[in-house]
């Protein structure tokens, strides 16, 4: 494996914003943003194989209380319409009930992506009742409906935790109908493979998260692996590289482009520095010169019509039916 | 060196540098046989997977067993196709085993 790897001539990729004008499309351009995704650290009590983030139990980058308040200005100020939590685990971050509290007082809709074990944390016990006392969307991870996949992507044991997570949210209230409680699932791919069309593989979750565990929720969303950090490395490890980003190249979706997340959506770091999304803010692709750097002079009309920065990565957004941070982005 | 390169199968196209029109019908029916229709592709890549295994195309089983993935079957789905395939490939043989039954018949006495 490891000869046939060096083997392989350098993979030559056609710059994103070139592949752009070759479709006749303009280059990428933000709207004013209504998403403010905040990711408030790496710190996780998982380490899985396909985080983009580099994730785990020994990271120590974490939001500060003071640049949580310096969000929360931002969200009040501008009446933010969507507040996107992420990380990491972002439960764990000491500052995560009160930007959920504030953010919800402020009139955000609030989402967490939420990989259900951190309810088996010590101290984390409560978080689905928090959940929904504030009516926060819950967004939770599940890569496939039986153990196997599951447990090779997130780690062993996650599956059967996340199964037990998922029936306590139920008996909450969330995924059932009428309660407006929102669970909704994240499907990624278990490899260097491009997600099934959204909504087949949802009826194919509906069904089998009903008949095999008697689980319901609300919708699935597909997500692609992007090629950066830990899924790079399992992608260069495994020999994958070239044929995953050629698959990427060679499924490139003009149609995909206008709904593109990064369009309405900004980026914060734990650290408070304002990106693109969530990906170029872990390569450290910084916003256009000229935009507000960090969140203290978060501005949207500054930020709207800015050039967003892209790199090779971006394949991942725009191959085959899209993706997103709320799944695919074209039928 | 062996007959089966893997990169070959991304070479496909090649074929269509001779008698393009002949290539090009051949790719629209192709196409059009893959999409959602009474079969959902999923059903439809796990026939395809059947298929190869009964053809022994080593293209076909790449490709196939990736579009498998790709449209959501996981490998017991994927599995239970290829005993299909198998089963069917066996029950194939052994029923001709009736024609041998008939012609040491036919000259037996």
């Amino acid at each position: 494996m490891r000869s046939r790897e060096v083997n392989l001539p350098v993979l030559a990729i056609k710059d994103f914003d070139e592949t752009l004008a070759a479709h006749g499309l303009g280059e990428l351009r933000a709207a004013r943003p209504t998403t403010l995704q905040i990711n408030v650290g790496k710190l996780c009590n998982q380490a899985c194989k396909h985080c983009h983030v580099d994730a785990g139990p020994n990271r120590t980058e974490s939001m500060s209380r003071e640049t949580a308040e310096q969000v929360l200005d931002a969200v009040r100020r501008f009446h933010i319409a969507t507040v996107d939590i992420t990380g990491g685990a972002p439960e764990l971050n000491p500052n995560f009930e009160h930007l959920v509290t504030e953010s919800r007082r402020a009139g955000a809709h609030v989402m967490v992506r939420h990989n259900l074990t951190v309810q088996f944390v010590e101290g984390k016990q409560h978080l689905r009742e928090f959940f929904r006392d504030h009516r926060v969307e819950v967004i939770a991870s599940l890569p496939y409906f039986l153990a196997q996949q599951t447990d090779a992507q997130r780690g062993a044991g996650v599956f059967d935790k996340s199964i037990t997570a998922l029936r306590r949210l139920n008996e909450c209230g969330y995924g059932m109908e009428g309660t407006g409680l929102l669970l909704n699932l994240v499907y990624n791919p278990v490899g260097a493979f491009l997600p099934p069309n959204q909504e087949s593989i949802e009826r194919d979750f509906k069904h089998e998260m009903r008949a095999r565990y008697d689980i319901a929720f609300n919708r699935l969303y597909t997500i692609t692996n992007m090629p950066i950090s830990r899924f790079l490395d399992y992608l260069r490890r495994s020999g994958n590289y070239e044929r995953y980003m050629q698959k990427l190249i060679a499924g490139f979706n003009p149609a995909t482009v206008s709904g593109l997340m990064c369009r309405d959506l900004i980026s914060v770091g734990w650290d408070g520095r304002l990106f693109d999304c969530d990906f170029n803010q872990m390569i450290e692709l910084r916003l256009a010169d000229g935009a507000p750097r960090t969140i203290k002079d978060f501005d949207p009309a500054a930020l709207a019509g800015r050039r967003i920065n892209t790199a090779s990565h971006c394949y991942g957004c725009t191959a085959g039916a899209g993706s997103s941070c709320g799944g695919a982005t074209a039928g | 060196m062996h007959y089966y390169e893997e990169d070959d199968l991304e070479r496909f196209g090649d074929i269509g540098k001779h008698r393009p029109d002949l290539f090009e019908k051949f790719m629209a029916w192709y196409e059009a046989v893959q999409q959602d229709g009474a079969l959902s592709r999923r059903e439809k890549a796990l026939i395809g997977l059947a298929v190869a295994h009964a053809l022994q195309c080593p293209y076909c089983i790449d490709a196939y067993a990736k579009a498998c993935l790709e449209a959501g079957s996981n490998m017991e789905q994927m599995t239970e196709a290829i005993h299909m395939a198998s089963a069917i490939r066996g029950g194939a043989t052994l029923i001709h085993g009736v024609q041998a039954h008939n012609a040491v018949n036919k000259v037996s006495m």
